[in-house]
């Protein structure tokens, strides 16, 4: 049971705007419109936790984001004291920023009836550094909220801001100190001893695989469970079922000498999906078909730049017009949902993980303008430049193991699809025709994988039937 | 040669008094004599004459008689140049007897220095050699300043190229951005092979002699150049400059512990590289490395990074351009002992308190760059001939440049000036000593204002300064009893650089709002090495804030920073 296919679908990326290197997803704004003390906007989620701060008008001063890249920001001065009125416009505080020092406005009147973080320290980007009152007789609720906003700040802050996924970290202190620290003192490179800071990770619970053991940024990266120098958008991510914890969980005692490597985020994202894709039922269908014609025709497009891939996909998206139901997936257990196209996601191996760049309507665009757009989506796969829709888009995937000389295999269903197609390598074989000539055919074997919730036997073997015509009289391909 | 012609123009008009010199000085002579006044302007222009290395004690005048007034001088001079015009190249003996030399000016040394004295050496028509017992260029073309700018201009652009956000801010898209060390190490090497033949070709074409070899003096006035070439000269200047400083215990093997010597040869881009030394040459690297992808850990022996800035500016530049790199920092700290990776090992490095001397702790890298400062180049430089004691390497002079020997007296004929000196060692403060070596030479006595040499550090963005800090300012003040003001602009005001999404910076001021003096300029900003000339150049010439701030700058550029900074000068009178 072999199971390597492509899982990467919508929901742990979707919100984040683009894959790539970035070291921050937030858009540079003008640092104007942040300074503002309000509850609203992107902190809203937060105020809505503490209902009553809205009710009695108590309104917590954030950490502004100065710049782009600001992450936390240090109080230089409070240029106002407890107890001061203040009016809206008015500078409140002085925060020094990765970049500058910035005098920091109200946009509310009110009183300063408390500062949480006192001149001198640091607080993330999002914290509540003071609290503002709307009247005199709200001060001391707002010094009682300040008391527990001091002492929950760092616990609370980086669920909302700054992304420190919930990676259970006493287990890895345990891999840690199970391991042979040896007498080595631990060595971290600048920017790793930076990330370790940022993301709050003890130096101590990460191994460091480095040149000479040192600590790397990517070690310490893992550790905090983030994809390398991105930052992970955690809101589509509450939605997985909280059962792939446990399942992880019973964790057989570390033999000696084992390395214990956290996902990155996009492995994360293939096992959430590979344990989700545990509840659809499916069943799969193999089919040998004749590739000799195919092959033929790929000798002859292959100068103009047409792939493997790009025939296949081609094929497939043909069928799919045919059986629209294999296009189609079960969102909810009670019905069909029909895709108005067809999406040919294709899995790719790319460095550390498994990605699915999608053929956006692959049954309406030629063989070679599927094959350009082919090259420039696995271009941008490889520098982490594609674009959600660039790969959570597909309504049926294809994965192509044929070139590691892999006869036949089964794929896992990605969720949200109805059918996924396992393609094995072509390989020549003797065969017995009709009139019982004997004669030598390349064959490869395809073995689809469908829901049967949406997708019944004779479907998907109807399907396989129509695939099979198309590659074996692959002229089509070309109008 | 050139002198006797100009004489005859000269004697066949006396009242053409100017055109015994170059053509530039013509111009402004006759607009200064057609208004017949003695004004302030005058003096420096006499002073531009021809002397043909005459020794400016024989015309029995200092150049304050100059200042006096021009008419008489107007007369006189002429006769002078009468009575000297069949003396072509030679010049007067100690007695007063013409004694005859190979050369009016010898120069030790063709750096940016020597060559900045020997252009304008010839340019005021003295029969010049340069010698140069390395490559011409010296530090600054082949070692130094120019390979080393090649290769921040290529930092300077992977770095824009790999800010996501930046990129994102202008609209662009860039994906994948990298480079080809190989291609980024010649591009520093053409330079530097094209600025040393720009260099070369430029004295050549002037006449100036290029003697090949290790220049020694034998005595005054007397140099041996290569194995036993002796050549004499009127004047002599040392130009010799300087080599990296290598504080004891580290060892230096030129590959993973290694100097900014090869470091700009830029053969490998190690994935951690630590830099001793915080300076503005440490800077530059690290803003190179990390641009590279490599990361950086800086080791300092003050107590802060970036010694020497303007504390205003080091701060501001510390949260640009090291916090949010991927920069670490040991201050306070003395590497000891710094060992070359080998044996599968890496290189490290041990450090110890600077005061109190404990060992503090031993960090493991990929390689070390010294960048803990330059030594002075002197020696076998024979100043033994000379009775010249050096000071840690450095040729002590007076502030004329003229060499001072053991028992403290001045000697004569000869003048050091650069890193040799030590007084301020920056290529083009090296120039301008030479060149005020050379219009004291030719009669025309000179005192450069070290306070208004800009220096510059050419990360992304640039720092620059000139004068005085803020803290030398008030120290300053304080003893002499005057009040200092400060202002200061942002570069977030300005439309250019808010256009080139490039808004972080700073300039400061400092200055004297009794009577305008700029005391200081710093900038740390887009473009601030190109940005200071305009304070520096105040500076040097005495411009005061109230008439400077009147000048019109052109918008939208960022001189405009500085623009705003003249108009936000308060002054009182």
């Amino acid at each position: 049971m072999a199971t390597l296919s492509p899982f990467l679908s919508k929901t742990p990326l979707s919100n984040t705007p683009t894959i790539s290197f970035s070291s921050s997803i937030s858009t540079p704004l003008k640092w104007k419109s942040i300074t503002s003390f309000s509850p609203s906007g992107s902190s809203s989620s937060r105020s809505r936790r503490r209902i009553f701060i809205v009710q009695s008008k108590i309104r917590e001063i954030f950490m502004p984001a100065l710049s782009s890249t600001m992450t936390e920001g240090k109080i230089v001065s409070w240029i106002k004291s407890e107890g001061d009125v203040l009016s809206k416009g008015e500078s409140v505080v002085v925060v020094e920023s990765d970049k500058a020092d910035m005098d920091v406005e109200t946009f509310y009147d009110g009183i300063l009836a408390a500062i949480v973080v006192p001149e001198g320290e640091s607080a993330p980007v999002g914290a509540a550094i003071g609290i503002l009152a709307e009247t005199e007789a709200e001060v001391a609720q707002a010094k009682a909220k300040a008391a527990s906003a001091g002492a929950a700040a760092p616990a609370s802050h980086p669920v909302a801001s700054t992304p420190v996924p919930a990676v259970s970290p006493p287990e890895r202190k345990k891999v840690a100190e199970s391991a042979p620290s040896g007498p080595r003192k631990t060595v971290a490179t600048p920017y790793a001893k930076k990330l370790l800071k940022q993301h709050k990770v003890d130096i101590n619970s990460v191994v460091g695989t480095g040149p000479f053991g040192r600590i790397t940024p990517e070690d310490v990266e893992k550790a905090a469970g983030i994809a390398p120098s991105k930052s992970v958008a955690p809101s589509a991510a509450p939605a997985a079922s909280p059962k792939p914890a446990p399942a992880a969980a019973p964790a057989a005692p570390l033999l000696p000498g084992s390395n214990v490597v956290p996902f990155t985020t996009m492995q994360a994202a293939v096992s959430k999906n590979m344990i989700e894709s545990l509840s659809v039922p499916t069943f799969r269908v193999g089919y040998p078909i004749i590739t000799d014609a195919l092959d033929a025709l790929y000798e002859k497009v292959k100068p103009k730049g047409v792939t493997m891939t790009a025939l296949l996909a081609k094929a497939a998206a043909m069928a799919l017009v045919q059986h629209p139901v294999v296009n189609a997936s079960c969102k909810d257990g009670k019905s069909f949902t029909y895709n108005a196209n067809i999406n040919i996601a294709v899995a790719v191996a790319i460095n550390g993980g498994l990605i699915t760049p999608v053929l956006q309507d692959a049954d309406k665009l030629d063989l070679y303008l599927l094959s350009q757009k082919w090259k420039e989506l696995v271009e941008k796969a490889r520098s982490k430049q594609l674009q959600p829709h660039e790969y959570n888009s597909g309504t049926f995937t294809l994965s192509n193991l044929g070139m590691f000389g892999v006869d036949r295999f089964d794929a896992i269903l990605p969720p949200g699809q109805g059918a996924i197609m396992a393609v094995g390598a072509s390989k020549p074989i003797v065969v017995a025709d009709a009139d019982g000539f004997f004669s030598v055919k390349s064959k490869m074997l395809v073995n689809v994988t469908a829901d049967h919730r949406i997708i019944y036997g004779a479907d998907l073997a109807a399907f396989l039937q129509t695939f099979s015509k198309i590659v074996e009289n692959p002229e089509s391909l070309t109008l | 040669m050139h002198c006797s012609a100009a004489f005859s123009q000269a004697a066949t008009s006396a009242t053409a008094v100017p055109t015994i010199s170059g053509s530039r000085h013509v111009g402004a002579l006759h607009s200064s004599s057609s208004s017949s006044s003695c004004t302030l302007l005058i003096p420096s222009k006499p002073i531009n004459l021809r002397f043909c290395g005459l020794r400016r004690e024989a015309f029995g005048f200092s150049p304050s008689a100059f200042t006096r007034c021009s008419n008489s001088q107007r007369v006189r001079l002429p006769s002078r140049r009468r009575f000297k015009g069949s003396n072509v190249s030679a010049s007067l003996g100690d007695n007063g007897i013409p004694k005859s030399f190979d050369y009016d000016l010898i120069i030790i040394g063709a750096g940016v220095g020597g060559h900045g004295a020997a252009l304008h050496a010839v340019e005021k028509g003295l029969k010049t050699a340069i010698i140069e017992g390395d490559v011409v260029g010296g530090t600054c073309v082949n070692r130094g300043c120019v390979p080393s700018k090649a290769l921040l201009a290529v930092s300077g652009r992977m770095r824009e190229l790999q800010s996501e956000h930046h990129m994102k801010a202008l609209g662009l898209q860039v994906h994948a951005a990298g480079y080809d060390r190989q291609g980024v190490a010649d591009h520093a090497n053409n330079l530097a092979t094209k600025i040393r033949n720009n260099l070369t070709n430029s004295m050549k074409a002037l006449g100036v002699d290029i003697l090949t070899g290790v220049g020694t003096i034998l005595g005054p006035q007397k140099v041996k150049f290569g194995t036993d070439n002796i050549v004499t000269a009127k004047d002599i200047i040392i130009a010799t400059g300087s080599v990296p400083f290598v504080p004891k215990g580290i060892e230096v093997d030129g590959k993973t512990v290694i100097t900014s010597d090869h470091a700009l040869k830029l053969e490998f881009v190690p994935d951690w590289i630590a830099i001793v030394g915080s300076g503005y040459i440490g800077l530059e690297f690290s803003d190179v490395y990390t641009a590279l992808g490599s990361e950086v850990t800086f080791i300092e022996a003050l107590d802060q990074l970036m010694p020497g800035f303007d504390p205003e500016i080091g701060k501001l530049a510390q949260r640009v351009l090291i916090n949010p790199r991927k920069i670490d920092y040991h201050t306070g700290v003395f590497a000891t002992k710094i060992t070359p990776a080998k044996d599968g090992k890496p290189v490290t490095i041990e450090l110890i308190d600077a005061k109190t001397k404990e060992p503090k702790d031993t960090l493991e890298v990929d390689a070390a760059l010294i960048a803990t400062g330059r030594a002075p180049f002197t020696n076998g430089l024979g100043l033994e001939n000379i009775n010249v004691v050096t000071q840690r390497g450095f040729v002590p002079v007076d502030e004329r440049m003229r060499v001072i020997d053991a028992n403290g007296n001045l000697v004569p004929h000869l003048y050091c000036i650069g890193d040799a000196n030590g007084k301020m060692m920056l290529a083009h403060a090296a120039s301008a000593q030479g060149i005020s070596v050379v219009e004291q030479v030719t009669g025309r006595d000179h005192v450069l204002n070290h306070l208004s040499i800009p220096a510059a550090c050419f990360t992304h963005p640039e720092i620059s300064m000139v004068g005085l800090t803020e803290p030398q300012a008030r120290e300053k003040a304080e003893k002499e009893g005057f009040e200092v003001s400060v202002v200061k602009t942002s570069f977030k005001a300005n439309t250019k650089a808010l256009a080139e999404n490039e808004g972080e910076g700073l300039a400061k001021l400092i200055y004297r709002p009794d009577n305008g003096e700029i005391l200081g300029v710093h900038i740390f900003g887009l473009h601030a090495a190109d940005l200071i000339h305009e304070a520096s150049n105040a500076i040097a010439l005495g411009t005061r804030i109230q008439d400077i701030k009147f000048a019109v700058h052109a918008h939208p550029t960022l001189s405009e920073v500085l623009d705003e900074l003249f108009k936000a000068a308060k002054v009182n009178f």
